[in-house]
């Protein structure tokens, strides 16, 4: 009984508490150093953050921003098929609520659906006007029956929406392009595209169409037939080797001197054409990291219950290896993201090109901090948003864990 | 029964994948062939009809148009060949000086990552993840238009203890120009500089025989340093002080003296050190995290101090994982700064796309260019791979 009290009391170790001034100590003043280095930190964060908020609220103004938010983010997108823009935003906020629904299940997620798309899409909303937010209020309320929906059923809906996603970027190009003349979703010419919507259209289109070619691409840098081989090497390699713009150059310079005379095709094509010619080398890059994940079993296997070559790669192989790089593939498509602002220096009014032709208004003279900074935060929020949520799915599936 | 058919070796042939590979190949092949006839015939009529056939004659013309900044002689009579050439050595600077400085800034910044403190940890990780999420091209034409074009005019420089002076026409900061003795100084410097490398070289050999190296850089550097000091002392006496400080100072209406920098090379120069120094932390961060912590406990273990662990235990096995990242980050940097144009700095795509503005001889200067960044690419890959076979030697 003597022995038992006094071990009673040393048992709780003393770094189970956490005090305020406990964690100070340990992580801001743990040494001589430390305590000058976090003196030095504070003070260039005070006067950073000072800096920042005084600019933001006093020094700043906004009149460039506030004026002309629908260019910044569709460009002269005829206001009357804004409702295409809406309907795409309504699809995605179902699709992401669907998808949170079926494949995690777990109830916190509610909380990231309704975290996550508002700030996505928070910045399109505010733009397109003060009178939009039943709009933004649909999207959320979207979100929440497709994620109920997906919990309840998700047995019958995982198809669907595997489908629906997968159709998801195409129906995006459909849509906003359109077709024929007039009347139901008459066509828009790209030299009307503009903003953030060409921004993410490009990216868009670079992923989509680099797809195919890019596991082309990698397959035939993978097989053991010579001519496949150097070709797909050759041109992975020479198209890593040059910089995009050189590529956009081309596009906008040579691609006419391709083609027979006569036949034009618009700059946003072009534009798109060089894009997609170096997504794919990138993309190939990144299927070869998936194929060559897959352990060799797997093709011994499939060898060995008598699959041809195409069956092998398609049932066996290259379903696992999508899966595997399908992280890699959403930072391909930020870094896409990121890459179309180049389209601006070749004549194009994306989200930086709309920008520098707002700057170069009058009206607008020496406003250059206000508008980078804004166009440089829509970018970021898109980025970081993108990046952020595949990592919280990553981790609530368990990716690279199976 | 059916094993018999194989047994006469019957395969037909469209179904023996050795054939099968053969033909794949060949159409694919005749394709491509047929495809880039295609391509080249219609380039080449197309350029036929407006008068400027396929040829690099032009590169003997003379250009007729300024550049900025060049590092060899160039004027408006020089040939587009030599204005090439000035784009080149332009884009060679900033790329060479570039991934000198992002590697340093990357790795402090990288180790701040790492940081114990609480508060220099969030900093570097607010530093990285603003850089990582908006576009360079963004970057660099905000630092451009909102900071170094911003810059107070000449007569009203900031000045900073009147070594340097920040202007929207350029930065002027001393520098060291040769005088007198220099003719004589530069044979001794050159000297110190090969006995610094011979007892560096010395004793990095006596590190391998005995197996404890020595900080051998250091040898060898302050060996060096004491020699030029010396020799400086020597030269001072025969032929006069070798270099003299140069001050920058405004005479008329600019800045004479010392060394210039333009707003263009600073936006572009600091635009890829800032950008490119926070993806090289990423690496950095993500190579001293692959050591695995038993590897620091046991070298404090056996009693090495914290800078010890750092350069014996952590970064020679973190090198091993940093260096192919990094590879791809100075390719990177070396591509990005095409994106110079956007700044107004004249490296070789914005003297190529002058060129094509003035000659219209656009497929040949497209070509050129592209055979020029794709030989920096296959360098500097070559260079990185073979140090990084170096480094994986001297581990195993």
């Amino acid at each position: 009984m003597t022995t038992l009290t006094p071990s009673k009391e040393i048992l709780p170790p003393p770094t189970e508490r956490i005090t305020i001034l406990g964690w100070m100590k340990k992580n801001l003043f743990g040494s001589i150093g430390d305590t000058i280095l976090t003196f030095v930190a504070g003070a260039f964060l005070l006067w950073l953050l000072y800096a920042i908020f005084h600019w933001i609220f006093f020094t700043a103004r906004w009149a460039a921003v506030t004026d002309n938010l629908q260019l910044y983010m569709k460009g002269q997108y005829p206001g009357s098929e804004d409702w295409r823009l809406w309907l795409l935003m309504f699809l995605l906020g179902l699709l992401i609520g669907l998808a949170w629904g079926i494949f995690l299940k777990r109830a916190e997620a509610v909380g990231w659906v309704l975290l996550i798309i508002p700030i996505i899409l928070a910045v399109w909303m505010f733009a397109l006007g003060r009178q939009s937010w039943p709009h933004f209020l649909l999207i959320d309320v979207l979100a929440i029956i497709g994620y109920f929906l997906g919990k309840r059923y998700p047995k019958k809906l995982a198809r669907p929406t595997y489908i629906l996603i997968l159709l998801y970027m195409p129906l995006v190009i459909l849509i906003v392009r359109g077709f024929g003349s007039g009347g139901f979703l008459k066509l828009v010419p790209t030299n009307l595209w503009g903003g953030l919507l060409l921004s993410l259209l490009l990216a868009i289109f670079g992923i989509v169409f680099s797809f195919p070619i890019g596991v082309l691409l990698a397959l035939g840098r993978q097989s053991k037939m010579p001519a496949l081989k150097t070709l797909s090497v050759l041109y992975i390699e020479i198209i890593r080797g040059v910089p995009l713009i050189t590529l956009l150059f081309m596009g906008q310079l040579m691609l006419p001197f391709f083609l027979p005379a006569g036949i034009t095709i618009d700059r946003v094509i072009r534009a798109t054409v060089a894009i997609i010619m170096f997504a794919a080398a990138y993309m190939a890059e990144n299927v070869r990291g998936g194929l060559q994940s897959i352990p060799k079993g797997q093709y011994e296997a499939a060898d060995a219950i008598g699959l041809s070559g195409w069956q092998k790669m398609v049932f066996i192989i290259l379903p696992q290896a999508l899966r595997a790089v399908i992280p890699v593939l959403v930072g391909q498509f930020i870094g896409l993201f990121k890459d179309t602002s180049l389209v601006a220096l070749v004549g194009l009014l994306d989200l930086l090109g709309i920008a520098r032709g707002i700057l170069a208004n009058p009206n607008y003279i020496g406003r250059q901090l206000e508008v980078f900074s804004f166009i440089a935060l829509i970018y970021w929020v898109f980025s970081y948003g993108m990046s952020y949520g595949s990592r919280r799915l990553e981790i609530a599936l368990g990716v690279g864990e199976r | 029964m059916t094993f018999k058919e194989s047994d006469h070796g019957a395969v037909p042939f469209w179904r023996d994948e050795r054939y099968i590979q053969i033909i794949a190949q060949v159409i694919v092949v005749a394709f491509l062939i047929i495809l880039g006839y295609w391509l080249i015939h219609n380039l080449l009529t197309g350029l036929e009809s407006l008068g400027i056939p396929l040829s690099f004659r032009f590169l003997g013309i003379e250009s007729q148009f300024d550049i900025g900044e060049a590092l060899i002689d160039y004027s408006r009579n020089s040939t587009y060949a030599r204005a090439l050439l000035v784009g080149i050595l332009n884009t060679i600077k900033v790329s060479f000086l570039g991934i000198i400085f992002a590697t340093i800034f990357g790795i402090i910044i990288g180790i701040a990552r790492l940081s114990k403190n609480w508060l220099v940890n969030k900093l570097a990780a607010i530093y990285v993840e603003a850089l990582r999420n908006i576009p360079l091209l963004v970057f660099l034409i905000f630092l451009s238009t909102t900071v170094f074009h911003k810059l107070p005019r000449v007569n009203q420089a900031l000045s900073a203890w009147g070594w340097a002076f920040l202007t929207n026409r350029g930065i002027y900061i001393v520098w060291p120009q040769p005088a007198g003795g220099w003719g004589v100084y530069k044979w001794f410097l050159l000297g110190s500089f090969i006995v610094g490398v011979i007892v560096a070289a010395f004793k990095f050999r006596e590190g391998k025989r005995t197996g404890r190296m020595p900080l051998y850089w250091l040898w060898g550097f302050v060996v060096f340093a004491v020699l030029a000091a010396i020799t400086w002392l020597i030269a001072q006496f025969v032929a006069g002080p070798p270099m003299y400080l140069d001050f920058p100072s405004l005479q008329g209406r600019n800045f004479k003296g010392g060394k210039s920098l333009t707003p263009e090379f600073m936006a572009i120069f600091s635009g890829l050190v800032i950008y490119t120094s926070a993806f090289i932390a990423e690496v950095v961060r993500a190579g001293i995290q692959s050591v695995s912590k038993g590897q620091r406990e046991a070298a404090t273990a056996v009693g090495l101090t914290g800078f010890q662990t750092m350069r014996l235990v952590i970064f020679p096995q973190a090198m091993r994982v940093i260096i192919p990242p990094l590879t791809s980050q100075y390719l990177n940097l070396t591509k990005n700064s095409s994106l110079a144009i956007a700044v107004g700095y004249p490296d070789l795509f914005a003297v190529g796309s002058t060129i094509v503005n003035q000659s219209g001889r656009a497929v040949e200067v497209i070509l050129i260019m592209m055979g020029v960044y794709l030989t920096f690419s296959l360098l500097t890959s070559l260079f990185m791979n073979w140090y990084n076979k170096y480094t994986s030697l001297v581990e195993r």
